[in-house]
């Protein structure tokens, strides 16, 4: 039963959850909105919380994302430190932890993700710190500085994105620090070799203890506190903190249970659509259904905005296919890594600029078309690629890695053409 | 404390006065100001905060970063002589009436 007067809701009050009320607002809808968040923070932005946020945690109101008056002028109401236990489809309803239920004429999923747990002996022991909200990076900085002051070792376990912005942030604070990552490198599931051994070359630079292979066993201490991290090859490694960083899983508990089409996240198409056309979802907490079958599932800004923006025109009934190429970025000292495309299925790599610096980007081909480039340091090619790639350009690896080439007169000669939903 | 006047994609005007030390991208931000979308939060990393200073003020800001006149070769929306980022512009006391346009698009 769909009561029409009912407010939309939104669950959860993240990047998604604000866009999807914005775009919402936008496109026209005049009815109630209610977003509903289960921190007490009003809305915050994630990313800097694994960068500058570790270096000087500030006022609160440098990471909001839309101040109160934002909202208020949108007519977008909050309600925060609320946990929904259910979604009841059949009536249309969200049940909450209190007791309270709410009507909806259409809801939206922006549930997140949660950081993946080290399924370890002691991985429970204090000081093992994980990175998702404002109170994690609190407790994250607080943990280096201590460190870095106590002269204790810093151990991170997991050499991607978070693992490594952490790992820097700790050597600027004056900590030493170990970063146990279980592949052979780094950032292996999304970058070529030469990227990793770029951020390699970086990061023992700045001292950052790197140990590859390592396999995890178990976490000891004493009095409750972790001081140390054994590994498979017998090795034990003192330890201060703790910081896991080995990824994050896409929380779709509230959708799974009420039935949603779920894949390791909320399965949706192009459209932000569930399985369940009064319910749209977006952002970390989606798995999305490409044209050409596979799923595809994205932690980044952009595709919480852009997907976002898709769910809240789906929930007014009309279609907005997000199909920009994916962009992330991520801060380690002084290098600014873009990244654009997904490089996956690659068959291969050509590089423009000077990698020993490093300052270059890495074009990603497969069968002779550009599918991602990552840029270090290197905005303008950034910038450049992803407008070729929204535009289903290409360069050829030649052109890509002559640095006379100039990859703008690629768009030039295609204009006007514009990116439908770029 | 310096007011800066913004002028949304639609043409309806908006004056904010913000601290000094402020970007006008976080003022923009915090009073929901429409024509912005700052994704990447005043990174530098996005050019999605993109706007057109208005007469006189262009000469009178600091000049952009090379990373911001790079990021500017390739914003959504046309770029403009005057085009800068507007997570980039600090306000200060000097800049008392600046005035910005959001473009129609930023992503």
């Amino acid at each position: 039963m769909v009561d029409s007067q009912a407010p939309i809701l939104i669950v959860g009050a993240g990047q998604a959850g604000v866009q999807i009320a914005e775009t919402l607002r936008q496109e026209g809808y005049t009815g109630d909105l209610l977003l509903i968040g289960n921190e007490v923070h009003p809305p915050y932005q994630r990313p800097p919380l694994s960068k500058k946020w570790l270096l000087e945690p500030g006022a609160l109101s440098a990471l909001s994302l839309r101040g109160a008056d934002a909202l208020v002028r949108r007519r977008i109401e909050l309600k925060l430190d609320t946990e929904v236990t259910a979604i009841d489809r059949a009536a249309s309803r969200l049940r909450f932890a209190n007791g309270e239920q709410l009507a909806y004429s259409k809801l939206a999923l922006a549930t997140g993700a949660l950081a993946r747990a080290l399924a370890l002996p002691g991985a429970s022991l204090g000081q093992v710190l994980s990175l998702r909200s404002i109170a994690d990076s609190g407790a994250i900085s607080a943990a280096l500085r201590r460190c870095a002051t106590e002269g204790r070792p810093v151990v991170v376990i997991g050499g991607g994105f978070i693992g490594l912005e952490v790992a820097a942030s700790a050597r600027k604070l004056g900590a030493a620090v170990t970063v146990l990552e279980g592949l052979p490198r780094l950032m292996s599931r999304v970058t070529a070799p030469i990227v990793s051994e770029a951020f390699e070359r970086v990061h023992r630079a700045h001292g950052v203890e790197l140990v590859f292979n390592a396999q995890v066993t178990q976490l000891r201490g004493s009095a409750g506190c972790v001081e140390s991290v054994c590994t498979a090859d017998g090795r034990e490694y003192a330890a201060g903190c703790v910081v896991v960083g080995i990824g994050v899983v896409p929380d779709d508990r509230l959708a799974a249970a009420a039935g949603l089409a779920c894949d390791r996240g909320i399965l949706v198409d192009e459209c932000a659509r569930t399985s369940d056309p009064s319910i749209a979802a977006a952002g970390d907490c989606t798995a999305r259904r490409l044209a050409d079958g596979r799923l595809l599932r994205l932690e980044s800004v952009q595709n919480a905005v852009e997907q976002a923006k898709s769910a809240a025109v789906a929930l007014l009934g009309r279609e907005r296919p997000f199909r920009a190429a994916p962009w992330f970025w991520s801060d380690q000292y002084d290098i600014k890594l873009q990244m654009v495309g997904l490089s996956h299925g690659y068959d291969q790599v050509v590089t423009r600029g000077d990698v020993q610096k490093p300052a270059f980007s890495a074009f990603y081909f497969q069968a002779g078309r550009l599918i991602a480039v990552d840029s270090l340091s290197r905005v303008q090619d950034h910038m450049q690629s992803k407008r070729l790639l929204d535009h289903g350009l290409s360069p050829t690896p030649e052109q890509a890695a002559d640095p006379l080439f100039d990859l703008q007169s690629l768009l030039r000669e295609a204009k006007p053409a514009t990116a439908d939903g770029a | 404390m310096p007011q800066v006047t913004y002028i949304e994609p639609g043409g309806a005007t908006r004056t904010l006065t913000l601290a000094a030390g402020t970007s006008v991208m976080r003022g923009a931000v915090d009073a929901g100001v429409d024509g912005i979308e700052a994704q990447c939060g005043g990174n530098c990393a996005c050019a999605t905060c993109h706007c057109y200073v208005q007469d006189p003020w262009l000469d009178k800001l600091p000049p952009p970063s090379d990373d911001e006149t790079l990021m500017l070769t390739n914003v959504a929306a046309e770029r403009r002589p005057n085009s800068r980022l507007s997570c980039q512009l600090i306000v200060e006391p000097g800049l008392d009436g600046l005035s910005v346009r959001f473009p129609d698009r930023q992503s």
